[in-house]
């Protein structure tokens, strides 16, 4: 099949139904892509600011703080101080696209091939995001959420629901796990673990263990120390797990509040953390579709340059002494290594073989980078697979800034032997969810005193949370704990204490 | 793969939300409409426009970490070895923060529509006497559920209810269940004894026959939902410009009494669902115009203000009964009147005019480039200031210049308590 998929800008919609069409003969046939089933939605202008201001979702609870973020990108959109988004997609199945009406057919199949295969795969396939999200749920779950949240309002007063949703949204970030948890045993399994235990009891005895001397007995002061933060499953990093389950004095329906945005905070989650990869993704997906196309003589010579275009602003990113500098454009980052790992793979040199002796002159890209694509997130992505080729390319260099010296700031790597797996080491640093977010747990409760919350700030390399904002955070935990809450800022390298926060509970409660 | 046009899906996703924001901001909102309101004409202030709020209140706190050791990777080295130290003051290592997130801005921006801003324009004002409000002239009926009735269009019959009532009725009256027939008819097929089996075929047959004696639904089980037709309750109100147009009323006079009627116009379309508007222009005689004739059409002649009362009166009487209308009427003028009318004013006012009105409110309009307080109290003022000494409900400013047109709408529809403050003040 073959022929000019369009010509010229315009399109409709048996246009767009040929370039899906054509992408997905590329995306499958080609690239071996694994995708959701596509659902391409066009819309305004207008409606892509209110997707923005729900995060993109189709449908959200109602909450002031999505009206602000419309009024902001309103106002900021007919200044003409920003543009929007080409297109914008959603994890779920099928997985939605929403095409802007003011692309051109150019556009449009760029979006496409980006959106609806580059993403719609990753989404699919990556680990994170199938640990994390489950893509035939959202919407439903969405849909429950706003119908509770406005039952809520209905009957507890809209102001009662905007309180506490206020403070789940300011521990949002606070609300999230970051390692799967433990299957629960049903107790036919445990029944089936504790007779295998007794099993091998039986079969090792030997009554010499008996006279081991053991430790030193722990006193019972110890022991319900940690029977306390058993039973509370403490430390907790999940500020919003944490209340949800045991903040004492909270209504049902608020603990269901702050489970729904603790479950959409962790649909997020993955999201965060393959900003570069997910772009990255796309960007390659699209390419490698928009230039077979072209090849295939489907797109005219002239689409080609508009797409070529349009492609090299995303894919744009300034040095950083240049005034439109602002950190790395995860498409460029993102595009960069896995064009790279293509030319690895195809066309290694030495060097690359030294490096990558696992994937280097194996032939297959698509096959590597499907496996990249499944298995890596953004940290580890670049640990292993930034080159030196690409370091050299982009002339990356670390510098590193410490406000005790004095002198200045140092440079401390640059794109040379030695300084290649330090600047890799670094820069995947960045990325690193464990770094990017403050370590905050809670790490214990006075049950026998004044029920105060006790919560712990690890503090890395010196920085500390902003106190203003700090201030009004715990605030808003302490009024849903409904008594004390305590932060303390400890030094991770000398255990010191920097700094401590106590707040009251805004609403004292009532003698119990 | 699906195709969706959403192009036309209903706008206004993100209205509630806005309104959500927008009440939550209502305080610093308010005040900043009052401070760009301030120097815009009337005809703009009516536009809706952008506004600036200070973000305060308005965060999202997060927690947030700041300073400390900071290691950062930088693509673009032109001539940096390792070692180098680069100095900290000058830009020599680049910008280190991306441009700040709109969220982290002192001042927040953003776009009011013009019925937004009106909205909150007149916010703190009240429309006096809001208790007479009258509901009349049903626009529309809304249908309401109103419980079960016995009768109904098959759409509406109420299955779960239907069935709650057959089987209360089926359990009440013992109605034998299939499985109690069923169990007897095996019964009757093992028994051998026949007279037993006799005995229990004819128990079957009184079991069959009960069974059939009471149906599985009966008609009388059927419930329908019903629906009640409620009528939807619309506030009206007639608004009645009075205005002077006797040769001593220049341009500007007029231009400033429109100005008023038009605020006052806004204020009442935004409290009642139905306004109509009554224009009476009088000289020495008064007629009622269109809204064309009333500011532009040329007139002349004396001034007899009773004339216009009269001619109010009358079409109150004919067409405006006041217990299905709220009655408000703006009076501007420039204060002259024959002396030998004051009586006739004072009279049409207290007995026919003000019983029935909301509100009355009386502007005096003069020259620009006067202080009020220069001017010497006109015949119809003074006039005013006696009945209104009287206690009648009787409001009454001056205003010069454009300017003041505002502020004397304000203080004329503050909310009560303050307003009655003012007045006593």
């Amino acid at each position: 099949m073959s022929g000019l998929l369009f010509d010229g800008a315009d399109w409709n919609f048996l246009t767009l139904q040929r370039i899906h069409d054509a992408c997905e003969t590329v995306a499958h046939k080609e690239l071996g892509l694994d995708t959701y089933p596509n659902q391409i939605e066009v819309i305004t202008a207008e409606q892509m600011l209110d997707a923005y201001s729900s995060v993109g979702m189709p449908l959200f609870y109602k909450h002031w703080s999505f009206g602000k973020h419309f009024a902001y990108h309103e106002a900021s959109y007919r200044k003409g101080l920003m543009g929007l988004a080409y297109e914008i997609v959603i994890n779920s199945s099928p997985c939605i696209s929403y095409l802007m009406e003011e692309n051109t057919a150019t556009m449009q199949t760029l979006v496409i091939a980006h959106a609806a295969f580059g993403h719609n795969h990753f989404f699919k396939n990556n680990y994170l995001f199938k640990q994390w999200t489950d893509a035939d749920g959202i919407l439903d779950y969405l849909d429950f959420a706003r119908g509770y949240i406005g039952q809520c309002e209905d009957r507890y007063g809209r102001l009662a629901v905007e309180h506490t949703l206020d403070a789940a949204h300011a521990l949002m970030s606070h609300g999230v796990d970051r390692y799967p948890g433990k299957k629960k045993l049903d107790f036919r399994e445990e029944e089936k673990r504790a007779g295998k235990r007794r099993l091998y009891e039986e079969g090792t005895f030997n009554d010499l263990w008996r006279t081991v001397p053991t430790g030193p007995v722990k006193t019972s002061a110890v022991l319900n120390v940690e029977r306390r933060r058993t039973l509370l499953g403490l430390p907790q990093e999940n500020l919003l797990y944490f209340l949800e389950k045991t903040a004492p004095r909270l209504a049902p329906w608020q603990r269901e509040l702050l489970r729904i945005v603790r479950h959409i905070a962790q649909y997020f989650y993955p999201q965060g953390q393959t900003k570069v990869m997910n772009e990255g993704t796309a960007t390659y997906v699209h390419y490698r579709i928009m230039n077979r196309l072209h090849q295939e003589g489907r797109l005219t010579d002239g689409n080609f340059l508009e797409f070529l275009q349009s492609h090299t602003n995303v894919v744009f990113q300034p040095e950083f002494d240049d005034p439109r500098f602002s950190g790395f454009n995860p498409y460029a980052l993102g595009f960069a290594i896995m064009q790279d790992i293509e030319r690895i793979v195809k066309d290694p040199t030495e060097e690359d073989r030294e490096w990558f002796p696992d994937i280097a002159g194996t032939g297959d890209e698509m096959a590597v980078l499907r496996d990249v694509w499944a298995n890596y997130r953004d940290e580890s992505f670049i640990t292993q697979f930034l080159s030196p080729a690409l370091i050299r390319h982009l002339r990356l260099f670390h510098l590193h800034d410490d406000p005790a010296d004095r002198t200045g700031i140092l440079v401390d790597a640059i794109h040379d032997e030695r300084g290649y797996r330090r600047i890799r080491r670094e820069l995947s640093k960045q990325y690193d969810v464990g770094y990017i977010d403050p370590n905050i747990e809670v790490v214990d409760v006075d049950l026998a005193g004044d029920r105060r919350l006790m919560l712990r700030h690890t503090v890395v390399k010196g920085a500390q949370l902003s106190e203003t904002d700090t201030k009004r955070v715990l605030q808003h935990l302490a009024d849903l704990w409904s008594y004390d809450v305590s932060l303390v800022e400890v030094d991770a390298a000398t255990d010191k204490v920097l700094k401590e926060y106590v707040l009251n509970p805004r609403i004292q409660p009532a003698a119990a | 793969m699906h195709i969706i046009d959403r192009r036309l899906n209903p706008g206004g996703k993100s209205l509630e939300n806005r309104q959500r924001f927008l009440r939550r901001a209502k305080a610093l909102v308010q005040g900043a409409v009052k401070k760009t309101s301030q120097d815009r004409d009337i005809k703009d202030v009516l536009e809706g426009g952008e506004v600036s709020i200070p973000l305060d209140g308005m965060d999202e706190p997060r927690f947030r970490r700041e300073g400390g050791t900071r290691d950062m990777v930088l693509p673009g080295n032109k001539k940096f070895i390792e070692g180098d130290i680069l100095p900290r003051s000058g830009d020599g290592s680049g910008r280190k923060s991306g441009p700040g997130q709109g969220d982290s801005e002192d001042a927040f921006r953003f776009v009011l529509s013009k019925e937004e801003f009106v909205n909150l324009f007149l916010d703190d004002l009240e429309l006096p006497d809001l208790a007479k409000r009258k509901f009349a002239e049903a626009e529309s009926e809304g249908l309401v559920r109103a419980g079960y009735s016995t009768s109904g269009s098959p759409a509406n019959i109420s299955i779960s209810r239907t069935v709650a009532r057959a089987m209360a009725r089926r359990v009440a009256l013992r109605r034998p269940r299939p499985e109690a027939i069923a169990e007897l008819e095996a019964r009757i097929e093992q028994e051998t004894d026949d007279d037993k089996r006799a005995a229990l075929v004819a128990e079957l047959e009184a079991l069959k026959a009960k069974a059939k004696r009471i149906p599985f639904i009966d008609p009388i089980d059927i419930r329908y939902r019903r629906f009640e037709a409620v009528p939807k309750p619309i506030a009206q109100a007639v608004m009645f410009c009075l205005m002077d147009v006797s040769g001593s009323m220049s341009e500007h006079m007029k231009d400033l009494a429109k100005r008023f009627y038009m605020l006052l116009y806004v204020f009442l379309t935004r409290r009642y669902r139905h306004v109509e508007i009554v224009f009476i222009r009088h000289t020495d005689r008064a007629e009622e115009v269109d809204e064309q004739t009333f500011f532009y059409g040329p007139a002349s002649g004396g001034t007899l203000v009773s004339s216009a009362l009269q001619c109010m009166h009358d079409i109150v009487r004919s067409r405006f009964r006041p217990s299905d209308w709220n009655i408000y009427a703006a009076q501007a003028s420039d204060g002259d009147n024959a002396t030998s009318d004051s009586e006739n004013v004072a009279r049409l006012l207290t007995d026919n005019i003000l019983p029935v009105s909301q509100f009355f409110a009386y502007l005096e309009v003069g020259e620009s480039g006067t202080y009020s307080f220069e001017m010497p109290d006109s015949a119809l003022w003074s006039l005013y200031e006696r009945l209104r000494a009287n206690g009648e409900p009787l409001s009454m400013r001056k205003v010069r210049d454009r300017s003041e047109i505002f502020p004397v709408f304000h203080d004329l529809f503050q909310r009560r308590g303050t307003s009655q403050e003012r007045a006593a003040s």
